[in-house]
């Protein structure tokens, strides 16, 4: 009876020890959880878990507010050049028809890069001499 | 290149691009700026270049397309006359547009190309982006389409009301939304071109249903859309100089776009909705009969040379009748007299912002001898002659005094406080907000029916008599 009764204690300690085992396997896993948490953290705070779109989305907002008070200080005399030359600026969307002219591998992409290409050409060149052609008649009265 | 020093050299170009709007504040420094301009589009064509690294063959087909488009541009610039820049813009806007949804297509196709990842499995996020802008700038395109065929005359400047249109608009908008949706579950090329389809019948609906009065809103509000595709590109390929430009030219267009509106009166809403001028209002028959006074060359060439101050409100009109340069003769010939002599312009006056400015420019009108209305419309009280050309619902007394005009609340010119008031005008019909203009039966007003340049150049004859 005592042999029985001190094997059942060996296996309850067994257990016991089994249990803390256990547990302290799984709080080290918590602590490895806790210090990834921790290196996460510290990267966010230097800025490599922030989503670059986020960097693009506040240069738009700022760019935004520049635009909104530069424009307001241009001279309604000058709004027909300021159209003309935001038409030729915003052809700067030739950079996509450029990256796919130059490297894409399909012929279809380099065909439609191709003619974005020609037009944002048109854009650009026609934007730019036509602000230039009305610019240069803006003259002041003859003293 | 090293893409730091790619991203770098695009903020460079993104930030010679703001000071080109900045120069415009001023015309001495305005020509300074449009160099700025240039160089920050060629710092961003080069770095592209660069960054691209194409073979021979691309290089070659790079080279072949600049010098296409570009020869075709200058040649445009150099030959178009002053008076057709409104047309001109509004087809320069609709080839951003396109190009727009061109470069989202390529980079659908290949989407490798532009670092977005692989076909089948591009970034949701750049394909929310991507059918943003290309979803606005097929919008861009037709609608700038509708808008140069109807400010080039070969399209009727009446508003296109089709029934139930705002129900079809709203429909198709929310379409475009599930469509966006189902592009970024399924990538499907399909779909994609489904989204540029409807885009494109969006645009020529948003644009049909505005009358020609107010294609100045109509034309800035399209600057701002391209502006705003141009962004959603620039997002979709992570490029500075086309997010920085995006946002400048749509906040631009935005702000030009409330500044016509408040010219005119209207909130942006009631322009869009359309519907605006076109038909002639029926309030001239009143059943009163009223009387107007006409006057020959040689009446007005005799009020104008004993007038010591005479203030001059060009109108679309002159546009029409190129009869800015007759008009700057007519100025000459009355400061040689010692007339003094000046220009107002209202905010809306001709087609688009600034128009008038620009063909008096070109006529070498001094521009400080060019106002604006708030600068100049306490002197009318002053002047002996204001010389009407062209213009008309800007200087209709009914937007001051008539609560029941509906165009009252409207900033107008007070032609009608200057001693006398010469209107030229073709004939006796009302102006493009179809409305009659009380101020051609006011007894100081005397009206010179005729062409807008033959009826001055016929002063400018009387006057060297």
């Amino acid at each position: 009876m005592a042999e029985t009764a001190l094997d059942r204690a060996m296996e309850s300690l067994e257990t016991a020890i089994e249990g803390v085992r256990e547990a302290a396997s799984e709080l080290s896993q918590n602590a490895e959880a806790v210090g990834d948490a921790a290196a996460a953290a510290a990267q966010g705070v230097s800025g490599g878990a922030i989503d670059p779109f986020i960097f693009r989305f506040a240069i738009f907002v700022l760019a935004i507010f520049v635009g909104y008070y530069v424009v307001w200080s241009v001279t309604p005399a000058l709004h027909t050049p300021l159209m003309a030359v935001t038409n030729a600026i915003s052809s700067v969307i030739v950079v996509g028809a450029l990256l796919a002219v130059g490297i894409s591998a399909s012929g279809l992409a380099t065909g439609f890069g191709f003619v974005a290409l020609v037009l944002a050409s048109v854009n650009i060149f026609g934007g730019f001499l036509v602000t230039q052609r009305m610019l240069a008649m803006y003259k002041k009265k003859e003293k | 290149m090293a893409h730091n020093l790619a991203a770098f050299l695009y903020l460079v170009s993104g930030i010679l691009f703001i000071l080109a709007l900045r120069g415009l504040s001023h015309p001495t420094t305005s020509r300074r700026g449009n160099t700025y301009g240039m160089i920050g589009m060629a710092i961003a064509i080069g770095t592209t270049l660069i960054l691209a690294s194409p073979g021979f063959g691309g290089l070659v087909l790079i080279l072949v397309g600049l010098a296409m488009g570009g020869g075709a541009g200058a040649y445009i610039a150099q030959r178009i006359p002053m008076t057709a820049m409104p047309q001109l813009v509004a087809a320069f806007h609709s080839l951003v547009g396109l190009a727009a949804v061109l470069v989202a297509a390529a980079a659908i196709y290949t989407p490798s190309s532009f670092g977005i990842g692989e076909v089948g499995s591009i970034h949701a996020q750049a394909l929310i982006e991507m059918s943003l802008g290309v979803a606005i700038g097929a919008i861009t395109f037709t609608g700038s389409i509708i808008a140069f065929l109807k400010l080039d005359g070969r399209m009727s400047g009446k508003p296109i009301m089709l029934p139930g249109r705002h129900a079809l608009n709203a429909g198709l908008g929310l379409a475009l939304v599930v469509l966006v949706v189902v592009l970024v579950a399924t990538e499907s090329h399909f779909v994609f071109w489904l989204i540029v389809a409807l885009s494109l019948l969006l645009g020529v609906l948003i644009i049909i249903p505005i009358g020609g009065a107010d294609m100045p809103v109509v034309v800035s509000m399209l600057n701002s859309y391209s502006g705003w595709a141009a962004a959603g590109i620039g997002f979709t390929l992570g490029n500075l100089a086309l997010i920085i430009t995006g946002a400048l030219v749509g906040s631009s267009g935005a702000i030009l776009s409330y500044i016509m509106c408040k010219g005119m009166n209207r909130s942006f809403i009631s322009v869009i909705l359309g519907g605006f001028g076109g038909e002639t209002a029926a309030a001239a028959d009143d059943g009163i009969e009223r009387t107007v006074k006409q006057g020959s060359a040689d009446d007005a060439a005799f009020l104008m040379q004993n007038a010591s101050k005479v203030i001059i409100v060009p109108g679309y009109g002159m546009a029409v009748a190129q009869a800015q340069h007759a008009l700057r003769e007519l100025a000459d010939t009355l400061k040689e007299a010692g007339v003094e002599v000046s220009y107002a312009i209202h905010p809306v006056a001709g087609r688009m912002p600034g128009h008038m400015n620009v063909l008096l420019a070109e006529a070498n009108v001094p521009y400080d001898e060019v106002f604006e209305l708030e600068d100049i419309n306490s002197a009318f009280a002053q002047a002996d002659v204001a010389y009407v050309i062209g213009a008309n619902d800007v200087t209709n007394p009914a937007a001051r005094d008539d609560p029941s005009s509906p165009i009252y609340g409207m900033p107008i010119l007070d032609v009608d406080k200057a001693k006398t008031c010469l209107f030229v005008k073709r004939s006796l019909g009302s102006g493009y907000a179809g409305i009659d203009n009380t101020l051609f039966y006011k007894d100081g007003t005397m009206m010179l029916l005729g062409d807008a340049k033959k009826m001055t150049e016929e002063i400018v004859k009387a006057m060297e008599h």
